[in-house]
């Protein structure tokens, strides 16, 4: 065995490995700052050594945010409802109009969306709510916080972050907490999935072993059931994944299974793929949500498959 | 508290089989870093130089990795432990520091060997106590800004806001506070303090 020459001392090597999980998870990072992070990696086996410890490390160190305080129930209140009216009116009396709000019932609103639908709720602060397809959504705006709860189906997120009033997506015992951001979160009966475009959430999950978990730009959360496993993507999936916001569904070399799921969840007349095999072709293409016909021509076309048009739903077989 | 497991959708490895890239970092987070503790004392106990030992932790970790490209080694704890015994004796050859008999015997070795495995699930629970302890020995100002950006989840700009002091200032801190949790995450760091 020989000794390997290290040219820089270990404190060194630790030290920068320790600035470049900071610059990543504190500080914009940009395609050049991670090629710069991938050059550094690859100037030697020290180095990746030392940052693969520091970033695994770091990683677990999410486990402090059960530290912070929780996050109160939204109808919780410290005093009872006439004692909270009573000291509004007190602090009303002395900081002027602005607190005469506290008084104001929470308004909750009910947000749907029909199958193929698409609708953008503009709150007063700036904040917006994207709703997909076939979608439930409920808000709840009181002066201490802004919360949502996502019943159903899919919405896009853009944040006017105000540290004050937190602004909490609920979908059943999760809850993303919005730390300055654009987020994705979609739900249907067996899964959920979060998706940060950009700035920061916090996402905390209630259950037998509550999980917390800190997510940036790129990072997909699913969960199905009582797991949760989280995944990168591109900015270029990521922004596929949004398609539907420009009123286009895009697959990328996704499964005809998977690009037909994908295509129904926009359509009443639902396509059916009956060929096992021609389930498993990959399809590549952009197409208007509403529009079957272009869909299932392209399939006709390319795969050479059989199309039938029957009235309540679309055939395709070899 | 469990932490959410990254998808890595890892293939079952054959021992004997080269590793890529991606294989070679999987295998030392999920199997070699989980030693780090074992490893720490097991060199401790031979080395009687404190301020050489995260040199020489370092030293095991590059052999092991570079070993592992080439051919995954059939059992990672032996696998590490020989590697920083061989390590130990190259060091005494070369530095003629201590007698060769005094250091890395195999008996230590074997007793390395033959500890229990890290339990995880055990790891899991102790480890929010920890980094809870490692967090409230940071001096305070660097204390406050990790508590800023990791629990209050406050990037590095907010966090120069809030404290009143420059973005390099928080970087410091920031650093500083990362190398110390780290530590404490791998268990390092109630003997293993480091020299700085």
């Amino acid at each position: 065995m020989t000794e390997l020459a290290r040219t820089e001392s270990v404190g060194d090597i630790e030290a920068q490995a320790a600035a470049w999980v900071r610059r990543r998870h504190f500080w914009d990072w940009t395609a050049a700052e991670q090629s710069e992070l991938d050059a550094w990696l690859d100037e030697s086996i020290s180095h990746r050594v030392a940052y693969w410890r520091m970033e695994s490390g770091f990683a677990r160190t999410e486990k402090l945010v059960a530290l912070r305080a929780p996050i109160a129930e939204a109808p919780a209140r410290r005093f009872p409802f006439l004692i909270g009216i009573a000291a509004a009116f007190v602090i009303a009396a002395v900081i002027g109009v602005a607190a005469m709000k506290a008084v104001q019932p929470p308004q909750d609103r009910l947000y749907t969306t029909r199958v193929g639908g698409h609708e953008t709720i503009a709150f007063a602060d700036g904040s917006k709510i994207e709703l997909n397809t076939d979608t439930v959504l409920r808000t709840r705006m009181t002066t201490d916080q802004r919360m949502v709860w996502l019943d159903k189906g899919e919405a896009y997120f853009q944040v006017k972050h105000d540290a004050a009033h937190p602004f909490i997506v609920n979908i059943g015992s999760r809850r993303v907490t919005d730390l300055g951001t654009a987020f994705l979160v979609r739900r249907d009966e067996a899964r959920m999935e979060v998706a940060v475009m950009q700035g920061r959430v916090r996402l905390d999950a209630a259950g037998y072993a509550p999980q917390t978990a800190m997510l940036t730009p790129g990072d997909v959360v699913t969960a199905a059931g009582e797991t949760m496993s989280r995944a990168r993507k591109s900015t270029s999936e990521l922004v596929n994944e949004l398609g539907w916001r420009r009123g286009v569904v895009v697959f990328d070399n996704m499964t005809l299974a998977s690009a037909v799921e994908e295509f129904n969840r926009y359509n009443t007349q639902k396509i059916v793929v009956t060929d096992p095999a021609a389930a498993r072709l990959a399809m590549v293409g952009t197409f208007p949500i509403n529009d079957v016909a272009a869909f299932t021509d392209a399939v006709q076309d390319v795969f050479k498959l059989r199309v039938e048009n029957r009235k309540s739903e679309i055939v395709i077989s070899r | 508290m469990a932490e959410i497991p990254e998808n890595e959708n890892a293939e079952p490895r054959r021992s004997g089989a080269a590793m890529t890239a991606p294989d070679v970092k999987a295998w030392f987070i999920h199997e070699v870093l989980p030693l780090e503790a074992a490893l720490t004392s097991f060199l401790q106990h031979n080395w009687r130089n404190r301020a050489d030992i995260s040199d020489l932790r370092q030293d095991v970790y590059e052999r092991v990795c570079e070993a592992a490209a080439k051919q995954i080694p059939d059992n990672t704890k032996a696998f590490v432990f020989r590697t920083a015994r061989n390590l130990l004796i190259n060091r005494v050859r070369r530095e003629h520091v201590v007698p060769i008999e005094a250091v890395a015997d195999l008996d230590t070795l074997g007793l390395a060997l033959d500890a229990p495995g890290p339990d995880r699930s055990a790891m899991a629970r102790d480890e929010l106590r920890r980094l809870q302890a490692a967090l409230d020995e940071l001096p305070p100002r660097c204390r406050e800004a990790v508590v800023l950006g990791r629990i209050e989840g406050l990037s590095g700009r907010e966090i120069a806001a809030r404290m009143g002091i420059t973005e390099a200032g928080v970087s410091i801190h920031l650093d500083n506070g990362i190398r110390a949790l780290v530590d404490a995450i791998y268990g390092a760091a109630e003997d293993g303090r480091r020299k700085s």
